[in-house]
């Protein structure tokens, strides 16, 4: 819902009417799964600016900082936070809890009718 | 008439509202000189039994606590964490599966916060959604009991690393589950490097006193901060 809300006051905000596709940039320590938000976005979007438009969506890896490498590295699995490189465990996260709204593709046209007024305890994706 | 679509940059996080309210509850937390932990775990992990025995033990120690305590559907919760004599409110998310700040914002109304050193915040038991949620908290406290398997963080390795502390909990069962410490601990390691490892059986009070102590010295700490910060 947190995403419907944010792309639909986005497109409000920018003059559009109509929203063609929404692009969110995901990352695994997001705690969102990208399966469970394509399959509940065509129905969330019922009613809004956003019926018919598309979700797309870009997962981004979970890079660390190697102290020892003095640099950072993209981890292959968020199941061993261990430098690819020379093999030290790390714990800093440089990215990947990323769950952000990157653009929206929006045209003009005629107002269409929306409630922006969805409720925040509802907002689970 | 409708034009070619734009596009248009946006670059905004979606929890951005929640972000927002948990700075400012931290803020809030922080001039009351509030040190606030939340519990995290799967459904049946301990969380209720071991807040329990934490509220008892640090009221004790002459500690002003309360806890607010997450649940889908009822208050049974909050009538066991009530034993311990310690301010407890319920929150009844309904069908949402974790506590949001929004949540934990309003659950505040009737508190003085001044009047408290200590805040629990037991989430709703689940080891997915909670981990997208700042509440605002100083301390994210990830539970595992012996009985879930020692690769539980490699199954959900989110929420283990967004957590400050794990605890491993149910510990007096380890023996009659063949549970394998040294792999746990890896498997904490594996996803949280540096992750500080408590173990604890609220059942038999065993490795208790060395987790409160813990718990003891980052109040005093925040409190010491606090203190020095002005009013």
């Amino acid at each position: 819902m947190s995403i419907i809300e944010g792309a639909s006051r986005e497109a409000k905000n920018h003059g559009g009417a109509k929203v063609h596709a929404v692009h969110l940039k995901l990352g695994p320590l997001s705690g969102v799964v990208k399966d469970a938000l394509l399959f509940s976005y065509g129905l969330a979007c019922v009613g809004t600016l956003l019926e018919g438009s598309q979700l797309v969506v870009e997962e981004v890896p979970v890079v660390v900082f190697c102290h020892r490498c003095e640099t950072e590295k993209t981890l292959d699995s968020i199941q061993l936070f261990r430098c690819p490189g020379c093999g030290t465990l790390t714990p800093d996260v440089v990215s990947g809890r990323q769950l952000e709204l990157a653009a929206i593709e929006i045209s003009d046209g005629e107002d269409v009718d929306l409630d922006p007024d969805v409720s925040f305890a509802e907002a689970a994706i | 008439m409708s034009s070619q679509p734009r596009l248009v940059e946006v670059r905004q996080n979606v929890l951005k509202q929640n972000d927002v309210l948990a700075r400012a509850l931290r803020q809030r937390f922080e001039g009351a000189g509030l040190y606030v932990v939340s519990l995290v775990s799967s459904p049946g992990a301990g969380k209720t039994t071991l807040l329990e025995k934490t509220l008892t033990r640090l009221r004790e120690n002459g500690r002003r606590v309360a806890a607010l305590v997450g649940d889908l559907a009822t208050e049974n919760d909050a009538a066991r964490l009530s034993r311990s004599h310690v301010p407890v409110k319920q929150i009844i998310t309904g069908t949402v599966c974790h506590l949001d700040a929004g949540m934990v914002q309003r659950s505040l109304d009737e508190w003085e916060l001044s009047e408290l050193d200590c805040l629990f915040i037991e989430n709703v038991g689940n080891l997915v959604c909670p981990s997208s949620y700042d509440l605002g908290e100083n301390l994210r406290m990830v539970l595992m009991s012996v009985t879930e398997g020692e690769d539980k963080p490699l199954k959900y390795p989110t929420i283990f690393n967004t957590a400050d502390v794990a605890v491993i909990t149910k510990m007096d069962l380890a023996e009659a589950v063949e549970f394998d410490l040294p792999a746990a601990d890896r498997s904490i390691q594996s996803v949280r490097p540096g992750m500080h490892v408590l173990r604890v059986s609220a059942k038999t009070g065993a490795g208790l006193d060395e987790y409160l102590s813990f718990l003891e010295s980052r109040i005093e700490n925040s409190v010491a901060v606090g203190s020095r910060s002005p009013a």
